[in-house]
């Protein structure tokens, strides 16, 4: 029981920590290079563009529909002591999506150090921008409310 | 650690995947294939090009018990193909022909609605030659086509006879050795096995 639920833990946690470089930009994770010069990664499979189907619903019971098709890099890599990373970004950076693969597999042998170096400044970049949207958005905000209701007339 | 596959995927497996058509329009035909590859051990060169080239997350893979683990892990990792629980659900097949034989009937030969279903067999053999053990007839050979493959069970000139008696219906075969290929598609007849 407990291995399960520790494996989906590391799962989540691993999900977490690729869905954030998935959103990094190139500034962001070339940090490594600095902090991992001889992390020797290779290529598992060449760096390739391709499309991915993207699908949508209105509502959170409408009927899935193909939305339009988006621009995916991919990248495998593999570093000098074997664990594997992978990475999806949008568009067609390859240099950005090998760093994001790299950044994955390192994450697999010194989580906590690939955390505060590369994660932590993504995710405040994250959340600062969710906040200014969330500022904008909430600025337009029109609070409705009934002066006179009908009842009260009499 | 692990196998790398093309280095060019989209001009390897076209180049890859004219030369398989060639070899099945024209049967009897060897050509080289993958020579750039180095699969692992035990999986011929040939042999990784075809799968690299022709098998995708769509199509089912049945690999022989006879081949390592590490075969099926290269071939899951670069493809994507599902691994096929039984052979006769595979749209493609990895066999050993030194090891495993073969038998025809074991694979999926499609259906009268959709005889595309059936199973395309990968065929690794010892060697591959252009000598008359099998001579060969049929759509895309002028007159005859000669070609020697070995080891190959003794029943095999049987059981592709049975395999054209089901036409359209039938699975097809592409024998490889080493980084050569040849083709046997379901409607090449086998005019007279030599022996």
């Amino acid at each position: 029981m407990s291995v399960v639920a520790n494996r989906a833990g590391e799962t989540a946690a691993r999900r977490r920590a690729m869905a954030l470089v998935a959103r990094a930009r190139r500034a962001e994770l070339a940090a490594i290079e600095e902090r991992w010069p001889n992390h020797g990664a290779r290529d598992l499979k060449p760096v390739e563009s391709g499309l991915v189907m993207l699908r949508g619903r209105i509502g959170g019971d409408g009927a899935p529909f193909n939305l339009g098709e988006a621009t995916v890099t991919r990248a495998v890599v593999e570093l000098a002591t074997g664990e594997r990373g992978f990475a999806h970004i949008l568009g067609r950076d390859a240099k950005t999506a090998r760093l994001a693969a790299i950044v994955d597999a390192l994450w697999q042998r010194e989580a906590d150090d690939v955390e505060t170096t590369i994660l932590t400044p993504i995710a405040e970049r994250l959340a600062a921008e969710a906040a200014q949207t969330r500022a904008e958005t909430a600025a337009t905000r029109v609070d409705f409310f009934t002066l006179v209701r009908g009842e009260d007339a009499a | 650690m692990n196998a790398l596959a093309f280095a060019d995927p989209t001009f390897e497996s076209q180049a890859a995947f004219r030369r398989i058509m060639r070899a099945m329009s024209a049967p009897g035909t060897i050509l080289a294939c993958g020579e750039a590859l180095t699969p692992p051990a035990s999986l011929a060169r040939a042999a990784a090009a075809a799968l690299l080239t022709l098998a995708d997350f769509e199509t089912p893979l049945w690999i022989a018990p006879s081949f390592p683990q590490a075969v099926a892990d290269y071939l899951a990792f670069h493809t994507g193909a599902p691994r096929a629980a039984a052979s006769e659900q595979a749209a493609f097949a990895l066999v050993d022909l030194s090891v495993d034989g073969l038998d025809l009937a074991r694979f999926a030969s499609g259906t009268a609605e959709y005889p595309d279903r059936s199973t395309t067999i990968v065929a690794q053999a010892s060697s591959l030659e252009v000598a008359s053990r099998l001579r060969l007839g049929g759509p895309g050979i002028k007159g005859e086509a000669t070609l020697a493959v070995s080891p190959l069970p003794k029943s095999f000139v049987a059981q592709w006879a049975a395999n054209r008696a089901g036409f359209p219906l039938g699975v097809d075969l592409i024998f490889v050795a080493d980084d050569r290929l040849a083709a046997l598609p379901r409607s090449t007849a086998i005019v007279e096995g030599a022996r």
